[in-house]
């Protein structure tokens, strides 16, 4: 099902089935190219996969952009140890909403995808982690896989070649923390999801102790378009060092929100005024977040001549992450903000380590008593320095992506925390005691 | 303990999809699956799955204790999780959840007394394009207005 | 050997195996990194984040817990930014933390009031309300401050890689998390107490130590624990001549750090009402209170008649009083009394094995041989319940090493967790169902056995001859009761053989023999109860009993003497690997002696003291040196707390072992014969245990 209405920017890519009839079905997946790739796939060498998967510059859309054909290579195709493919659809990054409609549009791209993989990679069984939120979609994975099996596309001589294949959902039941690739591997052996020390990585010693491809959903499902359309075309859609499309989850003060798949390199402000029929109410823009929770607010003026890709992000000093963009228009109050994003790292630290968990608790007692008006002016200060004791210094990067947005609206919203001190209410809203979960 | 043979069904295949000896894997999507049967992880159920899974008590209640929709306590029957993360906090998320509150006269994680519905303010769910959103059990409802809330929650309240 | 690596921290040139971690490698050149979940021999975790350091070319700090170390690779553990880290990671750590110093346990002890006094936290910054939760009591030994844990998960990680238990683990997330016991509210666990001392902080407080003192208010001492035979070190915190907390955590001695709940709590049997405190003399038909120099002439002048008299004596020994002891008791024996009938509780058949080695070389393990052995059988012994250093030291070996372990046992043991085979073999049959590891094991590059009560005499020669066939080194164990068990046979309290397993030229009583004759003149015993189960066939001998305690055996005696506990002595023991090691006295007990004085003080008062010689553990020590095999250790070894094992045959021995006599009393964790009975803390374990059940 679609819940907005696509719009005439976007380059349907990984989304081309979706808003078909029946677009989940194996009979809608078959009749538009639909497991096409993976017959060519089967024909190529591991070593051939993965360069095309190189040429096509995709990098992983879980959140950190690596590369994914690097990665694929990581993986010790020759150990004796069976290897496994694992998908994240944990999708608990706040502002992401890409995955869920990925699977529940066109769950047989996926399973294509991780065949592709399991191919470069001499894997013969997968994990479809999907968080607890998102128990439909098990349902429709595993009809898609009952009907995968059935036409002879997972299972035992797929397509009457040598190549085995299984297929598996896994739930998890509400961790953020379990979207972090490690923390997610332990959930998924029925442990608490704390993050693994590594290296190792996951590629060398990943799921059961063995090794391991691990994708986010859309990484995957970009893998039949790749090998069906070859890595040169699907590079050709995006930058010179980001290929093909991103599914942009643009979401906050906008008219139009929804998730639109746009090519890597799409400017911020078309985005916003025409795919996103500009910011409600006529109102200015006033910050804005590239891709998730986790990454570091800009302000308008950052965001002019901004495009949508990687290293665009990374020379303002934020990130692409996983595409969830959020609109704030200029009644926003950045220090309830700062508070609820803190409170949502505060109540998803896993708690293993001292600055993560003591720090984002901390933060998040002083930025509620901040934003209630019993603020301190040295609690400004305090603020920032206390994300900065944090940055870097985690043990997994949730730390960082608690300190990251925080410090980065300290420095630039610094008025607006001025303006909440001394016991005046806050000067954006009428303030109540925010429920703390 | 006894199940519906349909999580009978399920939790057997659980166990076979996971490498051999790796059975403890297939604990989080049991306690689940039966929470959601059973209405809560009782320690009955906690004494069943380890036993079922290979480990001791103590390895599920350190699993329950950390995941967040595994709950100890009975939930209402119809579980409203308003989620008031940033997209929605900024599309009204807050307002539903207090207006939600007031009309049921219960706050988070609380169930109204004839334990039909239960209240919870939940982290990001994933319906941030179409925010604000609750989900009911595991349906979700998207773009809710504070009416939309009220028509949902009177018929909550009349469902059995 | 490992390949070494050169790199450079603090401006050092250093050189260090390959696979190292920066922060051993620092700690091994004297170097310091701070860290609290950092704990050699455990799993690394990463958590605490108190160890970062700068290393060029990274972009940021790095843990160097789990760092190896890298060719070239240069490390800073001072700069400023480092220094600003630790002591960011302290303020984030002292935030939610109680700050009740003056009134913990842990004051003058804890690792994070160190950390702070030198690396500084500086003025508090949080002014927010901080995590509260009640203290808990988990069980009579273990109570649980949450607000104080640092979360480091030592704790967590003894008590299942160390003890093999997994009775604690982590709930909740976040600023919430907290270390929970397995039972919900209570810990059903081997009560071992190393959560207690592995913690940092005063999170985990022991029941019989909590405010009862400040440690730098004690005094110190290192001795060797009297409760089972693996011999562990304890050191003794001492008030008042009061003992107040046994722990080993300055590692010394074999077992390192471990200790098991009686190493570490039963000590209080010491300062128990009961405990005899003056000598009791038979008048008028019930025991009353007599002085020393009293009692001892009554002792003597019946030993002197019954001597004249020619009548029989019966000697009984201890396997828990002192190698010291044991060869003055049994020379007092046989050169004044001038009676072979000397014998004592024999809990397993040493002298079979001993036989069956004769000519072979190391062929006892060590304690440390079973960290380091590449494979380990154990048949017919429940470890963990009844030698729980061994049981950990194969743990670690596991752990560390890899080692393969092997258990043919009749039930469910804790070795099996470890086990690469289990064998499950009928009572008595566990000795045939080695037979099955044949090949297995042939393909060991070496390896030990250990063997409980149920195996003796032929059963011992068939393993050993077993282990001969399998063409490989081969060490044995021979499981024995008591502190001193191994003491005991190898001093020659048997009626059959002398010090170091030379035959006795005539066989003397054995002690069943001893209880059963009809005209036995006297009954000497020493730390022991033989008729707790049995009675004494001669009711008019003459019947001294030395003893802490007023025993069944004490109770029908004519003079009771008041011994003194291992920890009121010096002296040496032989634990079940035939390691010696020094006892050290801790405490004083008014009124009780040490047996071996006690013995002395009789010879005198029987004009025999020129016979068996002063009775000062040193000069009897050198005795034993020099006329028993394989005693002859280094004094300076010992002396410094050190053990010096001992292979005490090598030679056939003439006698035939009586395997009638030999029978374990399978004394587990919470049970130590008379002295548990009198350890207040192990009964009220073992009540909150059945309680439970
Ligand atoms: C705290 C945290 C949460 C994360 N959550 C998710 C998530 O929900 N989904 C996801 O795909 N990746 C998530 N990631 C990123 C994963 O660790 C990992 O990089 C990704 O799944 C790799 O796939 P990719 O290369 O295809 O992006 C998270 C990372 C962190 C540190
Ligand atoms: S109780 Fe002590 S040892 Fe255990 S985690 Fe807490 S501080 Fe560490
Ligand atoms: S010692 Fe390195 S993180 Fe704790």
């Amino acid at each position: 099902m679609l819940y907005n209405e696509p719009s005439p920017l976007e380059v349907r890519v990984l989304s081309r089935r979706f808003g078909l009839p029946n677009s989940a079905s194996i009979d809608t997946y078959l009749a538009t190219d639909g497991y096409k790739a993976l017959r060519k796939a089967l024909e190529m060498k591991p070593e051939e996969i993965i360069e095309e998967v190189k040429t096509s510059n995709l990098r992983g859309r879980g959140g950190a952009g690596f590369s994914t054909g690097m990665k694929w290579s990581f993986v010790p195709r020759t150990s004796p140890k069976p290897k496994y493919i694992v998908v994240n659809a944990d999708e608990s990054e706040p502002v992401t909403c890409k995955d869920r409609v990925l699977i529940e549009n066109d769950p047989h791209q996926l399973i294509e995808g991780m065949l592709i993989a399991a191919l470069a990679a001499d894997a013969h069984a997968g994990y479809i982690y999907i968080r607890g939120e998102y128990r439909y979609l098990i349902d429709i994975l595993d009809t898609a896989i009952a009907e995968a099996y059935q036409h002879g596309y997972l299972g035992k001589n797929i397509l009457g070649t040598s190549f085995s294949f299984d297929a598996y959902t896994h739930t998890g039941a509400g961790a953020y923390e379990c979207g972090e690739e490690s923390a997610l591997l332990e959930s998924l052996e029925g442990k608490r999801g704390i993050p693994r020390i590594r290296p190792p990585f996951p590629a060398v010693v990943g799921a059961f102790q063995c090794p391991t491809v691990l994708n986010n959903v859309e990484t995957y499902c970009a893998a039949p378009a790749i090998i069906r359309d070859g890595g040169a075309a699907f590079a050709a859609l995006g930058v010179p060092k980001a290929g093909g499309t991103k599914l942009t989850c643009l979401t906050g003060h906008v008219n139009k929100p929804g998730v639109y798949e746009l090519p890597l390199g799409f400017s911020v402000d078309k985005m916003i005024n025409e795919v996103g029929g500009g910011i409600r109410g006529g109102k200015k823009l006033k910050a804005f977040i590239p891709g998730g929770s986790s990454c570091p607010v800009l302000t308008a003026a950052e965001c002019e001549g901004l495009t949508m890709d990687y290293d665009a992000m990374a020379k303002r000093k934020t990130m692409l992450g996983s595409g969830g963009v959020v609109i704030m228009d200029e009644d926003t109050c950045m220090v309830k903000v700062a508070l609820r994003i803190m409170r949502f790292y505060a109540h998803e630290s896993c708690g293993w380590c001292i600055p993560c968990r003591e720090g984002t608790s901390w933060l998040r007692k002083t930025l509620v008593r901040f934003h209630d008006g019993m603020g301190q002016r040295d609690d400004i200060g305090l603020i920032g320095d206390l994300a900065k004791n944090m940055l870097g210094r985690t043990f997994c990067p949730l730390g960082d992506a608690a300190a990251l947005p925080t410090i980065s609206i300290v420095e630039k919203w610094a008025a607006e925390f001025e303006a909440h001190l001394n016991g005046r209410p806050c000067p954006y809203e009428n303030v109540s005691q925010l429920v703390m979960a | 303990m006894t199940f519906s043979p349909e999580l009978e069904a399920k939790f057997d295949k659980l166990l076979k999809s996971y490498p051999p000896g790796r059975q403890r894997a297939a604990m989080v999507p049991m306690l689940l699956f039966a929470q959601d049967e059973v209405g809560s992880v009782t320690r009955e159920l906690v004494d069943e799955v380890a036993k079922r899974v290979g480990v001791q008590a103590l390895q599920v209640d350190e699993v329950i204790t950390y995941y967040s929709m595994l709950h100890r306590k009975p939930l209402g029957k119809h579980h409203v999780q308003i989620c008031t993360n940033i997209s929605c906090l900024l599309t009204g998320g807050e307002e539903l959840w207090k207006h939600a509150c007031a009309k049921l006269g219960i706050g988070h994680k609380e169930v109204t007394p004839d334990g039909r519905i239960s209240l919870e303010e939940v982290e990001c769910i994933g319906a941030c394009s179409w925010a604000p959103a609750l989900q009911v059990n595991y349906d979700f409802h998207h773009q809710v207005t504070p009416e939309k809330l009220d028509q949902l929650l009177d018929r909550l309240r009349k469902l059995t | 050997m490992a390949d070494l690596v050169k790199l450079t921290i603090n401006d050092r040139h250093l050189e260090v195996p390959a696979g190292t971690l920066v922060i051993e490698a620092a700690k091994r050149n004297g170097i310091e990194i701070p860290s609290f979940c950092y704990y050699e021999g455990l799993a690394l975790q990463a958590a605490c984040r108190m160890c970062l350091v700068e290393v060029e070319k990274a972009p940021k700090l790095m843990v160097a817990c789990t760092l190896p170390v890298a060719e070239g690779m240069v490390v800073r553990t001072e700069t400023p930014t480092v220094q600003q880290a630790r002591k960011s990671m302290l303020e984030f750590l002292l935030s939610n933390h109680p700050l009740d110093c003056p009134v913990c346990d842990k004051g003058g002890e804890c690792e994070l009031q160190d950390m702070v006094f030198r690396y500084g936290a500086g003025e508090s910054r949080f002014t927010e309300q901080k995590v509260h939760e009640d203290e808990k009591q988990w069980s009579p030994v273990v109570f649980f401050d949450m607000p104080r844990c640092i979360l480091c998960f030592r704790c967590v990680r003894i008590c299942g890689e160390g003890m093999g238990v997994n009775a604690l683990g982590v709930v909740n997330r976040g600023v919430l998390s907290e270390i929970a016991p397995n039972k919900g509210d209570h810990l059903e666990c081997d009560e071992c107490g190393m959560c207690i001392d592995i913690c940092p902080v005063g999170a985990l407080t022991s029941g019989t130590y909590r405010y009862k003192t400040r440690p730098w208010e004690m005094e110190h001492v290192g001795t060797i624990c009297t409760h089972c035979s693996n011999g562990c070190k304890t050191t003794l915190g001492v008030r008042n001549d009061k003992i107040i907390r046994g722990n080993n955590r300055d590692r010394s001695g074999i077992n390192g750090e471990f200790l098991c709940i009686k190493g570490r709590y039963a000590f209080d049997f010491s300062d128990h009402p009961d405990r005899l405190q003056t000598p009791l003399v038979r008048t008028g038909g019930k025991l009353q209170p007599a002085s020393w120099s009293q009692a001892l002439e009554v002792v003597a002048k019946n030993f002197q008649d019954v001597k004249q008299r020619g009548g029989r004596f019966g000697v009984i020994g201890s396997n828990h009083t002192t190698n010291e002891e044991n060869y003055y008791l049994q020379k007092f024996a046989r050169q004044v009394l001038m009676t072979n009938n000397i014998d004592h509780h024999r809990t397993g058949d040493v002298l079979t094995l001993l036989d069956a080695l004769s000519g072979r070389n190391e062929a006892l393990a060590t304690t440390q041989d079973l960290y380091q052995s590449k494979a380990i059988l154990v048949v017919a012994a429940e470890l963990a319940l009844e030698h729980p250093f061994l049981s950990f030291q194969i743990r670690a070996n596991y752990r560390h090493h890899q080692a393969h372990v092997y258990a043919v046992t009749s039930q469910p043991v804790r070795e099996d967790k470890t086990a690469t085979v289990i064998v499950r073999a009928a009572p008595g049959a566990e000795l045939s169902a080695v037979e099955s590891l044949r090949e297995k094991l042939k393909a060991e590059p070496e390896l030990i056995i250990l063997y409980g009560d149920a195996i003796k005499g032929d059963g011992v020669r068939k393993l050993v001859a077993f282990g001969t066939s399998l063409g490989i080194p081969v060490k044995y164990v021979p499981l024995v009761d008591y502190s001193n068990s191994r003491g005991a046979v190898d001093m020659g309290l048997m009626p059959e053989l002398l010090p170091g397993y030379q035959p006795s030229q005539a066989f003397g009583l054995t002690w069943a023999d001893m209880l059963a004759s009809e005209d036995l003149g006297a009954l000497w015993v020493i730390g022991a109860n033989p008729l707790k189960n049995a009675e004494l066939r001669a009711r008019n001998a003459f019947m001294v009993v030395q003893e802490m305690f007023l025993t069944d055996t004490a109770q029908i005696a004519d003079v009771v003497l008041p011994a003194a506990s291992a920890y009121e002595k010096s002296g040496t023991v032989t634990n079940v690997c035939g390691e010696v090691q020094r006892l050290k006295r801790a405490i004083q007990t008014m009124g009780a002696k040490p047996d071996l004085e006690i013995i002395g003080l009789i010879a005198k008062e029987m004009d025999a003291a020129a016979v068996v010689g002063p009775w000062t553990s040193d000069s009897v020590f050198e005795e034993i040196r020099k006329n028993v095999r394989g005693y002859d250790v280094p004094v300076a070894m010992i002396a410094t707390g050190g053990a010096a094992q001992t292979m005490p045959v090598n030679g056939r021995i003439a006698v035939e072992s009586r395997t009638d006599l030999i029978r374990s009393t399978h004394d587990n964790l919470f049970t130590s014969g008379t002295l548990g009975r009198y350890s207040k803390m192990l009964n009220s374990v073992l009540e909150r245990r059945l309680n439970y059940h």
